[in-house]
């Protein structure tokens, strides 16, 4: 039975976590490059200065002592959003969606006080959400406001983009999109859908939630087969992108769609999960083998991505 | 070189040199690969005591030397006030004490290690003069007795074996009959074991004393047995002129082999020898350290058995740590299971081995639930997370403080080592297990306690497996096995078990 199942999953080309530890993690992503990955302020500054899109940020609080400026720093912002540095996977970001003087409210519309926002932040700065516990900063951002066109495959929260770039070029990419069951957050492993994309068209190949094939999404009620990131082309451009400025050999890059500004870069991966293959229904395997076997090195973006588009396309399979 | 090439020429370097090491001190050192092999080793220690009265004293003590049967481990004389030497004979060798003067109630010690190894032929070297006793000199109705004796032997016997038996059969007839015949003289009070000689050498047969001890576990004030050996022109027999049996008994240790006497004394009255003895079951590999203490067994003297014992105790649970993280390693790569923190397993299951599994385990998971539903409460208070952290880990300190008086009132002894757990990590873990609750769900929570546990009792298992112990303990070069076996995981890049599970919907 084993070896039936490790043949399925070979011949399917499916990447297992060691393998993608030991063969594309460890040996295309240096380690020295980590760091600034790992550190959201520094992303976002590296990114910036290539010109790259982001959320905008508003301010910084580095140490107890900066604390008493919070309130100053957020008197003019009806909304914004609060997370880590150092945070992984998505932990501890907390999103106020509007205020009314001195009461601030989540987009569930839980209440907090000024108080509570300043212990969050200094939860924050003594470590609670980075690795190990380690001291960290607290970014303040604009809260983005999503696009209609996405809006309605997503639960109170923000569906983003995972794109999956290896050497540069885009290999795999998926929607994550929150669900009531993954209290407005995009994180797969607590009940949001995972919805495979057409790396070459922006368009849904298949919906997943919680490892089961679902064809509409379970609050909306919408279907996932009409899915089409509108603006592809500029979603590949950025991800292609990202692998220039951060030198990652192997990344996911993390993209959501602003309702003015168009998509933006959110956070970049070094160890981007394995997830994308059951939204995809795809083995990563082939593809990243198909890149490490091109003669050609030193490519251009626009010739990577491209190359992505004509070798990388995907049949649907949901309807 | 590619690096994955220096991994496999490191892993082949590391195996070889643990296994090789290990088998170099199993075979040429005699270390034992299993924990059960034990030696018995007796201490045996002999008491010598006399009335000391005012004259030059020289004591002169017969020394057993390292038989067929057993091998003298180690020995030490201890005497204050006197002077000693060891004199090697070219029969026998022989301790001396002496001194100028002394009076009054004298003790001297000789203790020796012995263990067993083994069956003893008797040495079959011909007899020489020196075994040869002096006759007695005995009354003519005595030599008359003697004589009638060996005859009657003589008569019904076949070859020298069957006649001493006869004639000892006879000798202890004779004797158990009070009569004014008797070849002992009362005042003398010769043994039985000399009147053998004494009529063996009349019937010219050669013959002489063999001293020793029986063995046997906390025997003390023990005298020593005296049995003859004859010589039948091949071989020596062992007889014990008593039973009139043939054959060294069961646990006996020869002291002496022929020669005068066991002790001699001078400048002394009311000498006595007594012997105790204490039997050990020493593991066979401390015999076999006892051997190598050749200079040349460098592999040994740079090792753990040089420290003092209770750091070798230390040791022996520090070495177990990398059979742990193996377990870990094996746990996480192929199988997948996640934990709370990496190594925590590790020291978790380093605690269970002081509290044993059961207790271990329902002491863990009640101190987790509890310092969970505390936390939950402290995160309403708005608290600064080091302080938060600090009054978990007093919590906890309490909590097993509780536990600890509640089990020793209830006579539960097992719980007061509830201490080994090491609680700075446990409240570590209660706060990030609270923190994955918040941010992941009670799902996850419950999937990183119960991997933890599973890994931490692996680990158990694999820790306080006797063997493995044992084999850690003894080679510690096997770790170089271990690490090479680590490191070859590192380079493993198939599925992990649960991958066949989770990635079955992006095949189908």
């Amino acid at each position: 039975m084993w070896i039936k199942l490790h043949k399925k999953l070979r011949n399917a080309g499916v990447l297992g976590l060691n393998e993608r530890n030991v063969s594309y993690i460890s040996r295309y992503n240096k380690r020295e490059n980590f760091p600034l990955v790992d550190n959201k302020l520094k992303t976002k500054k590296a990114a910036l200065a290539v010109n790259l899109p982001v959320p905008e940020l508003l301010g910084v609080i580095a140490s107890p002592q900066q604390l008493k400026t919070l309130p100053a720093l957020l008197k003019d912002h009806q909304s914004f959003v609060i997370k880590p540095a150092r945070g992984s996977g998505g932990k501890g970001i907390l999103v106020v969606s509007c205020r009314e003087g001195e009461q601030f409210f989540k987009p569930s519309g839980a209440l907090l006080t000024a108080n509570a926002i300043r212990h969050y932040v200094s939860n924050i700065l003594s470590g609670v959400y980075s690795l190990g516990g380690k001291p960290d900063v607290a970014l303040i951002e604009t809260l983005v406001r999503g696009d209609q066109l996405l809006d309605k495959y997503s639960h109170e929260g923000l569906p983003d983009i995972r794109i999956i770039v290896f050497q540069g070029f885009p290999i795999m990419a998926m929607l994550r999109c929150p669900t009531s069951d993954s209290d407005g957050k995009a994180n797969l492993h607590q009940g949001a859908v995972g919805v495979g994309l057409d790396i070459t068209r922006g368009t849904a190949l298949r919906a997943v939630q919680n490892d089961k094939i679902i064809s509409h999404h379970p609050d909306t009620g919408v279907k996932f087969s009409d899915l089409a990131i509108p603006n592809w082309g500029k979603l590949l451009q950025l991800a292609g992108h990202c692998h220039d400025f951060t030198e990652l050999g192997y990344l996911g890059c993390d993209i959501v769609l602003d309702k003015n500004r168009g998509p933006l870069i959110l956070e970049v991966n070094a160890r981007p999960g394995l997830f994308i293959q059951i939204a995809s229904g795809v083995g990563l395997r082939s593809r990243l083998q198909n890149i490490e076997n091109l003669m050609q090195k030193d490519w251009h973006v626009d010739e990577r991505i491209d190359y992505a588009l004509n070798h990388f396309s995907t049949n649907a399979t949901t309807d | 070189m590619s690096s994955r090439a220096q991994v496999y020429l490191l892993a082949l370097v590391f195996i070889s040199a643990g296994i090789g090491l290990t088998l170099y001190k199993n075979l040429a050192l005699n270390f034992p690969l299993s924990p059960d092999s034990l030696t018995r080793v007796w201490d045996v220690e002999a008491k010598v005591t006399f009335w000391a009265t005012q004259q030059p004293i020289i004591v002169d003590l017969a020394l057993p030397q390292s038989q067929d049967a057993y091998q003298v481990l180690d020995e030490t004389f201890a005497s204050s006030g006197y002077g000693f030497d060891i004199r090697n004979g070219d029969e026998q060798r022989r301790a001396t004490w002496t001194r100028r003067n002394a009076g009054g109630q004298q003790t001297l010690y000789y203790k020796l290690k012995i263990a067993r190894q083994g069956a003893s032929p008797a040495p079959n070297t011909p007899p020489t003069a020196a075994q040869i006793p002096d006759k007695l000199i005995w009354t003519p109705a005595q030599e008359a007795t003697a004589a009638t004796l060996i005859t009657q032997a003589r008569a019904l016997s076949a070859n020298p074996t069957s006649f001493a038996t006869q004639l000892l059969k006879l000798l202890k007839q004779h004797e158990s009959i009070k009569s004014s015949h008797s070849l002992n003289d009362p005042r003398k009070r010769i043994s039985q074991a000399n009147l053998a000689l004494q009529l063996l050498s009349r019937a010219e047969v050669a013959s002489h004393i063999v001293r020793g001890i029986s063995l046997a576990d906390r025997v003390h004030n023990q005298t020593a047995t005296e049995l003859v050996e004859i010589y039948d022109g091949k071989n020596w027999h062992v007889v014990d002129p008593v039973e009139a049996s043939f054959g060294l008994p069961k646990d006996f240790f020869i002291w002496q082999r022929g020669g005068d006497s066991l002790l001699q004394l001078e400048g002394g009255r009311r000498s006595k020898i007594r012997f105790s003895f204490i039997a050990n079951d020493l593991p066979s590999k401390n015999i076999a350290l006892m051997h190598a203490v050749e200079p040349d067994s460098a592999l040994i003297d740079f090792n753990i058995y040089s420290l003092p014992v209770e750091k070798q105790a230390v040791f022996k649970l520090l070495l177990l740590v990398p059979i742990g993280a193996l377990v870990v390693v094996l746990f996480r790569v192929l199988i997948g299971i996640r934990t709370s923190g990496t190594f925590m397993p590790v020291l978790i299951a380093m605690a269970f081995m002081q509290t044993t599994l059961l207790t271990g385990v329902g002491l863990l998971t009640a101190l987790v639930i509890v310092g969970l539903w505390i936390r939950s409460y402290l995160s309403q208070l708005d608290l600064l997370m080091v302080s938060r952290i600090a009054a978990v880990l007093i919590v906890v300190v309490i909590l097993m403080a509780v536990f600890s008086v509640i089990s020793h009132k209830l006579g539960l002894e097992q719980m007061l080592n509830m201490t080994f757990f090491p609680m700075v990590i446990l409240a570590w873990t209660i706060e990030r297990l609270s923190i994955t609750w918040e941010e992941d769900g009670a799902r996850e929570v419950a999937v990183q306690g119960l991997g933890s546990l599973i890994v931490a009792i692996a680990a158990y298992l694999a820790m306080t497996n006797p063997l493995v112990g044992h084999l850690t303990y003894n080679f510690p070069e096997l770790l170089l096995a271990v690490l090479g076996i680590i490191l070859l995981l590192g380079q493993y890049s198939g599925y992990r078990l649960n991958e066949f599970f989770r990635f079955q919907s992006a095949v189908e």
